[in-house]
């Protein structure tokens, strides 16, 4: 061994000087941040118009259903639960809220309360869902994976049977204006899904961080026994989770319908994976007790932006799926790295 | 040697650093075959690393060992074991989902003749027989392992090491998880194991023990030799100040002020069929009431039903006159019950969060303001607070998360959790498990002063020395049911151990 000042080897009592140098990126907060950054400057030379304007609001508007309902999924991962529900939500939610306001025979269609009825139709499909899900987990001690993947089935199934009673076509069409323009909107230069989308995000960073709430979700993530012990409302803090994660399902679908002008009861069919990819890629741990919501939002935005590269350098699909499966597998591997670095300081 | 035998293990100038810190300092002694070697000293005294170098673990810096006269360094814990060097942790490192016999086996499962890889299953069956009956435990090789108790998987332990062929076997703190019966037979099991010529080396806290198991005792503090000599010489008096470098006249410290005459807390009634059996007591405010039983006999599961974490079918609870109906932890809190839960790690603190994280989890809604958004000013003041009313170790306290702190500080952190709330009614279930002797008298100051000012504490605990140090009055319990209630100094110490085992009763029915 070479010698090292005492000063500096008083610093780093733990893993090696060089080391310390090596890993302190890896722990950081930021860290997919910056990766998402040394990403576009390595892939820059092969298509330059990764960073361009129209490439970027594409990303940032394909971004948005996917940052809510992965921020829905954040708060159910940390109390060491799944919910793989939220795609069959979107799709019921779809479906039920354009069922009230089409124009082609809706039930209110044409009514100046068409869309406000709509909005609150869906959000109480995505409470329901999500209602039903945390009740199986906390009052009946069912596995979340097993409750959840059944009612993703379930759900799925019947709303494409939901659409056979209002359509003729496999989809329920003539959305009227007043909806379509949250997707098209904006506010001063701001669109309308990237207001809202912030503001959840903003309000769940405050609720995990700063409430009384978001310590009883980590709290029970963490240990669920000693949390049960502390006096928290083990029960109820899961159920919320659920709760939160329907909803926010149900924000995604009005992103969805309103963007497609459609209620499709496939709306968001093959999101899952990426939603639960993103939010490991970001750093919250599939074993609970750990995660936070500007880590979801850097995890979906490396996604979109891995995605959206692998598009325009004309890769075929099945290359993006090897990529973006194999990213998600260093993700995981990077969190149990991290896990063992820091347990040995 | 006086008597001429030569010892198993010499021990000399054992030095040995971990990042430039010095944790032992030319620590040396032996142990002879046949004999125990009690080693004493609080956390962090370099016990576990003397014995983790023994166990091949760790390598030295400097110092020397040899085992029957020739040079002894081993590289890994392979080759301790090789050496016939057999180390039995606190916490026992078998297969819970294996049978007993593949236990033993596991790192060399004899093969039956022929080109396929068979496991001789007879073999080890029949090698797992002879080596049980040696160990007293009569149970089939077939067994699974999860299926035994605490004291019966020691057994397979030990009968792991003789299988090995030991010659010196370390017992780190063995009793700790065991019931009375069970620490009986396993010393009845050490005092074969001597006589057969094995050396024992015997590491713990429960200094009577040590005693009356060990031919020498060696005791260290801060990594130093502190003081040797033959047990039979030295006093419990002697050990601790040696432990903690400093005579200590009386361990339970002095309380000053009175019992009230107000009961505080009352339970009457309470039954769920196979626990409790229509247990009533009170405890007036001001007084520590003790709850001896043996493990199993329902003193930890009465604490559980009293602050709602299991279900009892009848019963009535009051609370400063008021009842407690179909509690909850919730409900009992806010009663005005804390209660200190036996599992410290399973259950009292959450290791992966700070000192402050874990000190405010059992009362956020003080530091939160509207929409509970939670106060970090608040939260980092009294976070410190309790840390310096506790005498904690540390004052980082947004930093530190609690796995880093030593058994005895954790144990602090769950007591100030507890005190921010400022129960009327505390209970305490073995507060000072596992922790050095220096710490559990903070921990008795701490438990005394709670109730100089007005509360009132039931205290469980397996050291019948603690319940008698400090309680006003011990109730005794077996198998769901109160056997006893002895009242304040002199307490018959035989009596109420008598009772607690749940024997008067069939003494009485016997004659």
């Amino acid at each position: 061994m070479t010698a090292v000042p005492p000063a500096q080897l008083a610093r780093t009592a733990g893993p090696s000087a060089g080391m310390t140098r090596f890993i302190r990126p890896i722990l950081s907060e930021y860290f997919v941040l910056v990766l998402c950054v040394l990403y576009v400057a390595a892939i820059y030379p092969f298509v330059p118009e990764i960073v361009t304007w129209g490439v970027w609001s594409n990303i940032l508007s394909d971004m948005m259903p996917l940052l809510v309902v992965a921020i829905g999924q954040t708060f159910v991962l940390i109390v060491a639960g799944i919910d793989l529900s939220v795609t069959a939500i979107i799709s019921m939610a779809a479906v039920v809220g354009a069922s009230v306001m089409t124009g082609n025979g809706g039930y209110l269609g044409g009514s100046a309360l068409a869309v406000p009825v709509a909005v609150l139709a869906m959000l109480i499909v995505g409470l329901g869902i999500g209602a039903i899900n945390g009740l199986s987990v906390v009052k009946l001690n069912m596995p979340p994976f097993i409750v959840t993947l059944a009612t993703r089935m379930f759900v799925a199934g019947a709303a494409i049977w939901y659409v056979t009673f209002h359509s003729t076509s496999s989809s329920i069409a003539g959305l009227p204006d007043a909806f379509t323009g949250f997707a098209t909107g904006s506010l001063a230069g701001l669109p309308y899904t990237v207001i809202v989308a912030g503001l959840i995000a903003v309000a769940a960073h405050m609720l995990l961080s700063r409430t009384r709430y978001g310590r009883w979700i980590y709290a029970v993530g963490a240990n669920p026994k000693a949390a049960r012990v502390s006096g928290i409302p083990v029960e109820r803090t899961i159920l919320m989770t659920f709760l939160i994660s329907g909803a926010c399902a149900s924000v995604a679908a009005m992103m969805y319908a309103s963007r497609m002008q459609t209620g499709s009861p496939i709306a968001g069919e093959n999101i899952l994976l990426d939603v639960i990819g993103a939010v490991v890629i970001g750093g919250t741990s599939l074993f609970g007790g750990k995660g936070k919501i500007v880590w979801t939002v850097f995890g979906v935005l490396f996604l979109l932006i891995l995605d959206t590269s692998m598009k325009l350098l004309g890769a075929s699909l099945f290359a993006i799926y090897i990529i973006k499966g194999s990213v998600i597998l260093l993700a995981a591997m990077m969190d149990t790295l991290r896990n063992r670095i820091l347990t040995e300081r | 040697m006086a008597d001429g035998t030569m010892p198993l293990l010499e021990v000399e100038g054992l030095r040995k650093s971990f990042f430039g810190v010095t944790v032992l300092h030319d620590v040396g002694f032996s142990v002879k075959p046949g004999e125990a070697l009690g080693l004493v000293g609080e956390n962090g005294s370099g016990k576990s690393t003397s014995m983790n170098i023994l166990g091949g673990v760790h390598q030295p810096d400097a110092g020397e060992m040899r085992l029957d006269g020739k040079p002894y360094a081993p590289a890994d814990p392979k080759a301790a074991i090789a050496a016939g060097v057999a180390f039995i942790h606190q916490e026992l490192n078998l297969f819970q989902n294996l049978s007993i016999a593949e236990n033993l086996f596991v790192d060399a499962f004899p093969r039956r003749g022929g080109l396929l890889p068979l496991i001789d299953r007879k073999a080890i069956s029949a090698r797992t027989e002879a080596v049980l009956k040696e160990v007293d435990l009569h149970m089939k090789p077939s067994t699974e392992v999860a299926r035994l108790s605490q004291g019966e998987r020691q057994l397979v332990e030990i009968a792991k090491a003789l299988s090995r062929n030991a010659r010196l076997i370390i017992f780190d703190e063995p009793t700790t998880s065991l019931t009375r019966p069970e620490v009986e037979r396993l010393f009845a099991i050490i005092e074969r194991l001597k006589q057969r010529g094995i050396a024992i080396i015997y590491i713990s806290h429960a200094l009577e023990d040590v005693m009356a198991t060990c031919e020498t005792i060696t005791v260290l503090r801060d990594g130093h030799l502190a003081g040797a000599g033959a047990a039979k010489d030295l006093s419990l008096q002697q050990i601790i100040a040696m432990m903690v470098g400093r005579s200590i006249d009386t361990i339970y410290p002095q309380r000053s002020g009175t019992t009230g005459t107000e009961v505080a807390f009352s339970v009457s009634g309470l039954t769920q069929p196979g626990v409790a059996e229509n247990i009533g007591f009170d405890i007036k405010a001001g007084e520590i009431v003790g709850l001896a039983g043996l493990m199993g006999s329902g003193r930890s599961e009465l604490a559980r039903m009293i602050f709602g974490l299991d279900s009892f079918r009848s019963g009535r609870i009051e609370i400063g006159g008021k009842p407690l109906s179909e509690p909850t932890p919730v409900k009992a809190m806010e009663a005005g019950i804390a209660f200190l839960t036996e599992d410290r790690r399973g259950e009292g603190l959450l290791m992966d969060f700070t000192i402050a994280e874990n000190t405010v989890l059992a009362s956020l809604r003080d530091v939160a303001g509207a929409f509970g958004i939670l106060d970090g000013g608040k939260i980092a003041k009294v976070s410190l607070e309790m840390a310096s009313a506790m005498r904690l170790s540390t004052d980082k306290v947004g930093e530190v998360k609690v796995k880093h702190l030593s058994g005895g500080n954790q144990q602090k952190v769950v007591i100030g959790k507890w005190l921010r709330r400022q129960p009327k009614l505390f209970i305490l279930d073995e507060p000072t498990r596992g922790i050095d002797v220096g710490a559990k008298q903070e921990v008795y100051r701490i438990i005394n002063g709670l109730v100089e000012r007005g509360s009132a504490v039931l205290l469980i605990s397996s050291e019948i020395e603690e319940l008698i140090g400090l309680s006003d009055r011990i109730l005794t319990i077996s198998r769901g049911e109160i056997t006893g209630s002895f009242d304040r100094r002199p307490f018959d110490r035989e009596a109420i151990m008598t009772a607690a085992a749940g024997l008067t009763a069939r003494l009485e029915a016997a004659l």
